[in-house]
């Protein structure tokens, strides 16, 4: 006996098996970045301070956009399916690929610079922050050897660090601070404070389901599509529900946008 | 739960979403309905970043951030709504999500609850 | 009959019919690899988890015999067990083959996990679920065959992942199976990150499975199976795969957390101005501790109904069937499965009354906890009532499935105290509560577990399983078990401390003579009473585990239904075929048609046709008849 229902609906739900499926993953994929957004909620309401404007709006705003327009390609090639036409399709979910990759792409970059963005708390109780810019070759904290150059700004409230939103016309030059001066040192990694750590955890769990989408979708859009000739409801049934997928990825960045970058 | 019913109407005219193959689907027809969705979702971007470069000495964070996840509210309704086409989806589909917003809403809910309601004094 | 449930690799396209059948005598023999190791197949999937999960649960006994070892005698090196101990987990652990404190709370922890995640859950879930659900709402396989086996796969993994971690350095996990933060991240072991990655592993599998529950019994019944037609085991298992769907995440997302806290030494469960052996921990500080209770008791709530609810199940179709007569209260049971679901979201935080939470907070949680115990008692009502004026057949499943009702019944009473936040006040922590939940999953689901194996045995091989040595499996458990956790109400209701690896002897009257309130020695002397127990308890599942295997080849033999059953499971080959169904079964009737009046048997299957109508007598010429 074959499974029943893997193309044609079940009259009483009206529904086929995969769309069952996929909703009932998202479900639970709800509770997942809820759970991770209830942490988020209960971590930035018992915080004494909170970082405002430590991300970059636009290339935050240049992913939204990317993001969005990915989700109406996506519909689209379901579309180009249902109505026959196998090119489109492939046009339309090689735009997708592209975009995630972009997506993925611009977020390396943003990774990058918090990599490379360091607060060093200075010996005289100031603080040097800013980014990067050389490591002498005998530089050594330990002993306290060598210069670490920043391009960046020293501030002697930690507090001015955090909320940049407020604070006007920030001049950053290039700064060259002695190992001797250092009393510790530490990139804008996720250790950094609650909000790196969330920050990374949410944009990284994020950019993980917009490889596995990306897989997923990649592997309909090339060895997969044989099943266009032999089955083509069932094909089309699975990019709609790998679309479907997609979309609850981009909704998720709908509320991380925001409520990392804008917030 | 609804589905204790023994059969619901085989509704034809839903099925044309999804599963029947000769109801004609009109591309361009779709194809303008995406662009008016990217447009109303490109509004509500935008419409977030005014929102949180608000003068912060007349609007606090908390009524900015009111203002954005409403804004955000909005944007994912018409994401999930029209681009999932939740908006004409089976009895099925909506009642496992409403349960799963209802016991996202408890975790949410009761959690910050809990962390607010603490007898007085016992904290510094 | 050929089926499209193809093994893996490659699933079959589903070609067009006729095309198919072209290649029908083409079909290779599939390897032993494709039939047992990597099957699609569900039954071959459920006793793949059944066989997994039956290993873990001895381990995990094995693990709780050394911890009672070292309750009764703290510090003494283990008999037989201690030079091995030593040579495997080194000197520091287990030096002169005695069991460290670090050990003991890496036994305690990995009992726990083990316990519940990977020998429970997978048996009374995704064992007897993956077997029994498809057969008996009339459907060939699971709804996705390909993400069933990626889902035991997922589980052995994790399996894997928890049992590797007793040997690396450091040890296994020893925060307990709750895995508190600050200690969590602070213990110097990496013990703790296996587990957490242990536990994403199994929590993906659950996932899977769950989503695949749900799909099958929403869209695979076969026709004529409406939902109030579904036996009661089905409804139970369909609301566990719920709860398993959207309680996990939540600690998925925790597992995540706390991972960054272990490995990125992030903070989220950290709090400013942790101090460590007396030092300020380098961490940015900021999280919260009580985040991780939050999220981890979301899922852990309706975890305990996730061990309940498969048993319940399991006990009321072997009741329906040895009785021989309809499950007093469908309805009632099926409205009340629901509503448990429903409400065991929403009163986690009974496990958190010590935390230091307010009086309205509180009153939320023990209001809903309150409510909660009404359906669980209407449940147990039911089954109780089912009993009256039944023809009671005492065989083995009907004896384990018998004695569930009033073990449960304590278990779930003894639970009421601690639902009570005033009560729970005295008795959070203590023996109690190992008492009261050991009873609801020991001599609870286990019991309900065991009746199933005995039950299903047939349908899976053809025979039967001994029934002698079963009624003595049966005795011995029945009698070792409450042996074992009966006087663990009175040590807790004295004030014994959970989690202690010398068993209380630092509070002992023994130790401190004349302090107020210590263990007296009537409670500490139990303890060498339960550890006797205990080890009589292992001795009475020896038969079990002989029993089990011996029976496949030297079982007496049976037919198709041998316990004269309605439901659908037993209406097919045995063992069923690829498939299960020639065609999909017609469903005529409700599952417990037992006893039915006028009818030849006192059984009748769900999908044994109505009575045709009576023959159309043919036409005769009126003959009169002499009176």
């Amino acid at each position: 006996m074959d499974i029943p229902y893997t193309v044609q609906p079940r009259p009483e739900t009206g529904l086929y098996n995969a769309k069952v499926g996929i909703w009932l993953f998202l479900a639970s994929e709800v509770m997942l970045f809820g759970g991770l957004f209830s942490g988020y909620v209960l971590l930035r309401v018992g915080a004494d301070r909170w970082p405002h404007g430590w991300l970059n709006v636009t290339l935050g705003t240049a992913n939204t956009i990317i993001l969005a327009l990915s989700a109406i390609t996506t519909l689209l090639a379901w579309v180009a399916c249902k109505v026959g036409h196998f090119g489109k399709f492939r046009f339309f979910h090689a735009c997708t690929l592209l975009l995630a990759l972009s997506f993925l792409g611009i977020k390396s970059y943003e990774y990058h610079d918090k990599w490379i963005h360091y607060e060093i708390k200075l010996n005289d109780g100031t603080f040097a922050d800013g980014h990067l810019v050389e490591k002498s070759d005998d530089f050594d904290l330990a002993n306290k050897t060598g210069t670490f150059t920043i391009h960046g700004r020293i501030v002697t409230d930690e507090n001015d660090l955090y909320d940049l939103r407020s604070q006007k016309n920030i001049q950053l030059k290039e700064i060259i601070v002695a190992a001797a001066d250092i009393k510790s040192i530490e990139n804008y990694g996720p250790w950094h404070n609650t909000y790196l750590a969330l920050y990374f955890t949410l944009t990284g769990l994020h950019a993980l389901h917009i490889l596995g989408g990306s897989i997923v979708i990649g592997y309909l859009w090339g060895p997969g599509r044989r099943m266009w000739k032999t089955d083509h409801q069932r094909f089309t049934n699975r990019i709609e529900v790998s679309g479907l997928f997609w979309h609850f990825v981009d909704l998720v960045w709908i509320f991380l946008f925001p409520v990392l970058y804008l917030t | 739960m609804s589905e204790l019913n023994n059969s619901e109407p085989h509704d034809a005219s839903l099925a044309s979403e999804s599963q029947s193959h000769e109801h004609p689907v009109d591309f361009q027809n779709y194809l303008r309905r995406c662009i008016y969705i990217f447009i109303s979702i490109l509004c509500a971007v935008s419409l977030m970043i005014w929102a949180s470069y608000l003068p912060h000495e007349h609007f606090s964070w908390a009524v900015k951030v009111t203002i954005i996840l409403a804004v955000a509210c909005c944007n994912a309704f018409v994401v999930a709504g029209f681009l999932m086409h939740l908006i004409s989806e089976k009895k099925m589909i909506y009642t496992v999500l409403s349960f799963t917003v209802f016991f996202f809403a408890g975790l949410l809910g009761l959690t910050v609850w809990a962390m607010q309601d603490f007898p007085a004094g016992t904290t510094h | 009959m050929e089926s499209t449930v193809g093994q893996f690799p490659p699933y079959r396209e589903p070609e067009a019919h006729h095309a198919h059948q072209e290649h029908r005598h083409e079909h290779h023999n599939p390897g032993f690899l494709s039939s047992y190791v990597f099957s699609t197949d569900h039954k071959i999937i459920g006793i793949q988890y059944g066989l997994t999960a039956l290993f873990f649960l001895l381990f995990g006994f094995f693990l709780m015999i050394l911890m009672r070892w070292q309750i009764a005698h703290p510090g003494q090196p283990v008999p037989f067990i201690g030079p091995l101990l030593e040579k495997i987990l080194g000197s520091t652990m287990a030096g002169n083959g005695a069991i460290s404190p670090e050990l003991y709370n890496s036994f305690g922890a990995m009992h726990g996990t083990i316990m519940v995640f990977l020998g429970v859950v997978p048996l009374a879930f995704a064992a007897f679920g993956n077997y029994v659900v498809p057969l008996m709402i009339g459907a060939p396989d699971m709804v996705f065959p390909r993400v069933n086996m990626a889902s035991y796969q997922a589980y052995f993994l994790g399996g894997i992942v928890m049992f590797v971690s007793f040997f690396i350095p450091g040890g296994a996990a020893q925060a307990g199976w709750t895995s508190y933060s600050p200690l969590a991240t602070t213990i110097p072991t990496h013990g703790q990150a296996f587990w957490l990655i242990g536990m994403v592993l199994l929590i993906t599998s659950s996932l899977l499975g769950a989503v695949n529950f749900i799909g099958t019994i929403i869209q695979l019944r076969a026709p004529g199976m409406t939902w109030m037609r579904l036996p009661w085991f089905v409804w139970a298992q369909f609301v566990t795969a719920f709860l398993l769907l959207l309680a996990f995440p939540p600690l998925e997302a925790a597992g995540v957390m706390q991972l960054m806290d272990n490995l990125a030494h992030t903070s989220f469960f950290l709090p400013t101005g942790l101090a460590i052996g007396g030092k300020l921990a380098s961490v940015s500080g900021g999280g919260s501790p009580l985040l991780w209770q939050h999220l981890f008791w979301f899922l852990g709530h309706p975890e305990v109904y996730v061990l309940i609810l498969p048993a319940m199940g399991t006990v009321c179709e072997i009741i329906a069937n040895n009785t021989r007569k309809p499950i007093w209260g469908y309805k009632s049971l099926v409205y009340s499965v629901l509503t448990i679901g429903f409400l065991s979201f929403i009163v986690w935080a009974h496990h958190m009354y010590m935390t230091g939470m307010g009086t309205k907070i509180s009153a939320f949680f023990q209001t809903t906890t309150m409510i909660i115990s009404i359906p669980s008692v209407i449940i147990l009502t039911c089954l109780f009532i089912s009993l009256w004026g039944g023809s009671i057949r005492f065989n083995t499943p009907m004896l384990f499935a018998l004695a569930f009702l009033p073990m449960f019944g304590i278990g779930g009473l003894t639970g009421l105290p601690l639902g009570f936040n005033v009560s729970d006040v005295y008795l959070h922590d203590t023996y109690y509560v190992i008492a009261h939940f050991h009873y609801v999953v020991a001599p609870g689901t286990i019991f309900g577990l065991f009746a199933g194996i005995y039950y299903w045995y047939p349908k899976m091989t053809g025979r039967k399983m001994n029934e002698f040595w079963g009624r003595v499996h049966f005795w011995g458990s029945f009698v070792f078990m409450n042996l074992v956790f009966m006087p663990m109400f009175a040590q807790g209701m004295k004030g014994m401390l959970r989690r202690m690896a010398d068993g209380g002897a630092n509070y002992s009257a023994a130790r401190v003579p004349g302090a107020i309130d210590t263990l007296p020695s009537s409670i500490m002397e139990l303890h060498t009473w339960i550890l006797w127990a205990a080890v009589a308890l292992g001795i009475a599942q020896i038969p079990f585990i002989i029993n089990l295997f011996w029976s496949i080849k030297h079982g007496e033999k049976v037919g198709d239904n041998p316990w004269q059953s309605t439901t659908l499971e037993w209406q097919t080959p045995t063992p069923p075929p690829h498939g299960n169904f020639a065609a999909p079964p017609r469903i005529y009737r409700g599952p417990y048609e037992y006893s039915v009046p006028g009818h030849d048997t006192d059984f009748t299957p769900q999908n044994e046709p109505d009575a045709p109508a009576p023959a159309i007598v043919p036409k005769m010429s009126p003959v009169p008849v002499a009176h």
